[in-house]
């Protein structure tokens, strides 16, 4: 699915990424974990396309094509999706003009049939009743005046409804409650499927109680450093990245 | 300097020479009141010219490619059917280059009467030129001097008016034409309008359309008056609006400039009676080459009224935006309530806005705020956008209607926002067709 190969990466001159090293087949779901500022976030805005990145080296290829060489729209339409750890408020966008303009969009960009109001909204409603999300969120500004927690769950209700075939989360789980973590993980698991991936990162073991992932890895200072099963994740929980850093 | 066939001279002196060859046959030229005003009018344009830049209202508009420019006013009237925009209401009034043409209107069985300017203007003495002011005011002196029509709404007190449309629309013609129709719109008290004006006229096709409205609206009446402004893309306009709100009444004025090479809106409104009202909303579509200009005079000039605007300028390409807006209080107009705000996003490194926001304020209880903003499109916010998918032309198209949004749902009226909403869709489709 996806395959990350010596990947280095600068802002402003300054070099974040470092040489990743990454596989992740279709049909699993490997977590991200790593200190404040390992360049996780930077990992997922130049996989999804965001400017402001010299790609200085390496390479990814997304099911056998360059992911690096399109567009953040196009890869979209091929089945990428980032739920942003900071989702942006766009002010005067209606939320369901917003859904159902990607929905479209992606689907035209598959080759599938639009939706006309009606049936998107039929569509959106039934995402949203699974996900516990009331409906006044369609009728606002997207993201706008939403609560840190609603706003990582409208992340997730795009995703459900462009039904991606890579999803990489940045700490979704962040700033969520209990039941709103549930629901987080009920949706990613859901999607679950021999033609769906996700790269899940967080901060948080708990998370990967809900989601159990295939794979667990360790970025830090821009480089993949451990990688290991689900129990890496308990490991770093009770001792910290020390014992990492030592072991790198 | 244009060549014109007879050899008569362009600019100012051009239209003034002209006047005095049409003088004896202008609409009401045997009625004293109204040759007596185009002679001032005359006296006053033949003073003041053109205005330059170098007069402060002026700074920013420069109007040379317009006083270069020779015009002939059309003294024959058209009687083709040109194409008209589509029309929002059962009523409408049909100007094509200026004259009123009956067989394309839609007047009857009306409860209010609204009828051609050059047909009855013997009955308008002292409501004619009762407040538009042609000192100081060039391009008014100019209408004033040469109007040959233009349409008199009269709506009795209480009496709902429903929907009326006024279409505006130039012909191609082989010289270029100028026309300076002369609007009159009174409600009487507790009436009510909504009068949605669209201008329009042919690609390439040089003109000058002219208008000066003055409207009248009486104790609490509410007049809804959205102007589309869609002329051809060679086209001037300069329209001046002169309006009065007595006590309790309200004026809302929506001006949407999607069109012309370059256009300049003056709004002067008077809240003249204690709890009158008045929304000013508009947007400014600009393409390159455009050059759009919003001056908006508001006069608080009786306690606890209230005053609202808010205008959004877009700009693509090499376009040019101004929005000047004065308000000027009053030292009786204590507990006014006004508010203005005046917002531009730059779509082009190489479009320009200026802006000049005047708060003149002699009451000591005053409430009053103006805020201005020049921005560009979001770089997060389109490639959170792109990253669901949607193709950024779609996605900058999001966010400059929803940067457009505020003063759109500022407009009360149901049907006035909808004309709006499709004439920013129109101009959206057209600028898509033409990247
Ligand atoms: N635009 C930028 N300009 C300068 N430095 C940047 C920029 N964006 C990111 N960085 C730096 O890159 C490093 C990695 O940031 P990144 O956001 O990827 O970390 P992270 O692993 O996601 O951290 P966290 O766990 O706190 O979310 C940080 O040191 C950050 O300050
Ligand atoms: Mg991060």
């Amino acid at each position: 699915m996806l395959k990350i190969e010596g990947l280095t990466a600068e802002v402003e001159g300054k070099q974040i990424l470092k040489g990743v090293d990454l596989e992740v087949p279709a049909g699993e779901i490997h977590a991200i974990m790593g200190p404040n500022g390992s360049g996780k976030s930077t990992l997922s805005y130049v996989l999804s396309g965001r400017e402001g990145y010299e790609i200085t080296g390496g390479s990814v290829s997304f099911n056998g094509v360059d992911l690096l060489a399109m567009e953040p729209e196009e890869r979209a339409a091929a089945g990428l999706f980032l739920a942003f750890q900071y989702p942006v408020e766009l002010p005067g966008v209606g939320n369901a003009l917003f859904l159902r303009t990607a929905l479209n969009a992606v689907r035209k960009a598959r080759g599938e049939s639009e939706l006309d109001a009606m049936q998107f909204l039929k569509l959106a409603r039934e995402r949203l009743k699974a996900l516990h999300i009331s409906e006044d969120m369609l009728k606002r500004g997207v993201n706008v005046g939403f609560s840190g927690g609603e706003k990582k769950r409208n992340e997730v209700l795009q995703m459900a409804l462009l039904q991606p075939k890579l999803a990489i989360l940045d700490e979704t789980d962040s700033g969520l409650d209990i039941d709103a973590l549930k629901i987080v993980a009920d949706g990613v698991n859901a999607l679950r499927a021999p033609g769906f991936s996700a790269l899940v990162i967080t901060h948080y073991q708990r998370l990967l109680d809900y989601i159990v992932p295939d794979r667990v890895h360790v970025l830090m200072q821009g480089r993949i450093v451990q990688s290991g099963g689900p129990e890496l994740a308990k490991q770093l929980e009770a001792e910290g990245y020390a014992s990492v850093q030592a072991a790198a | 300097m244009t060549a014109q066939p007879s050899g008569h001279p362009s600019g100012a002196a051009g239209f003034l020479h002209r006047f005095e060859g049409l003088r004896a046959r202008l609409p009401g030229a045997r009625l004293g009141f109204v040759d007596a005003l185009r002679g001032e009018a005359a006296e006053a344009f033949r003073q003041q010219g053109f205005p330059t830049r170098r007069v402060e209202a002026w700074k920013y508009t420069d109007l040379r490619p317009l006083a270069a420019a020779g015009f002939d006013e059309p003294l024959t009237a058209v009687d083709s059917a040109p194409d008209l925009p589509p029309a929002h209401g059962a009523a409408r009034a049909v100007f094509v280059d200026g004259r009123f043409r009956e067989d394309l209107s839609a007047l009857d069985g009306l409860p209010y009467a609204a009828r051609s300017l050059a047909e009855t203007l013997p009955g308008l003495a002292g409501r004619l030129g009762g407040l538009a002011r042609i000192d100081a005011q060039p391009m008014v002196a100019l209408n004033t001097m040469l109007f040959e029509d233009g349409l008199v709404v009269t709506v009795p007190a209480g009496v709902a008016g429903g929907v009326l449309d006024l279409v505006s629309v130039a012909t191609a013609s082989e010289r270029p034409e100028a026309f300076h129709p002369r609007h009159l719109i009174r409600l009487g008290a507790g009436a009510s309008l909504t009068l949605i004006e669209t201008a329009t006229g042919p690609a390439k096709a040089r003109y000058l359309h002219n208008p000066v409205y003055e409207i009248e609206v009486a104790a609490g009446a509410a007049l809804t008056h959205a102007q589309l402004q869609q002329e051809g893309d060679a086209g001037f306009q300069l329209s001046t609006v002169y309006a009065r709100v007595d006590e309790g009444g309200t004026y809302d004025n929506f001006t949407l400039n999607a069109g012309a090479r370059l256009v300049r809106n003056e709004i002067h409104a008077i809240l003249a009676g204690p709890k009158a009202a008045c929304h000013m909303n508009g947007a400014q579509l600009l393409q390159d080459g455009q050059h759009a200009d919003t001056t908006t005079v508001l006069d608080h000039a009786a306690p606890d009224c209230a005053s609202r605007q808010t205008y959004k300028t877009v700009l693509a390409g090499r376009s040019r935006g101004v929005f000047q807006g004065k308000i000027h209080v009053h030292q009786i107009a204590q507990r006014t309530d006004g508010y203005q705000m005046n917002q531009a996003l730059l779509l082009s490194p190489e479009a320009e806005i200026d802006s000049k926001p005047q708060l003149e304020i002699y009451a000591d209880d005053v409430k009053c705020s103006h805020g201005a903003t020049v921005g560009e499109i979001d770089a997060e916010q389109l490639f959170y956008l792109r990253s669901r998918g949607i193709p950024e032309a779609r996605a900058r198209a999001l966010l400059v209607e929803a940067f457009l949004k505020e003063a759109i749902e500022g407009v009360q009226d149901e049907t006035a926002r909808g004309a709006l909403d499709a004439a920013v869709t129109g101009w959206w489709q057209r600028q898509e067709r033409a990247a």
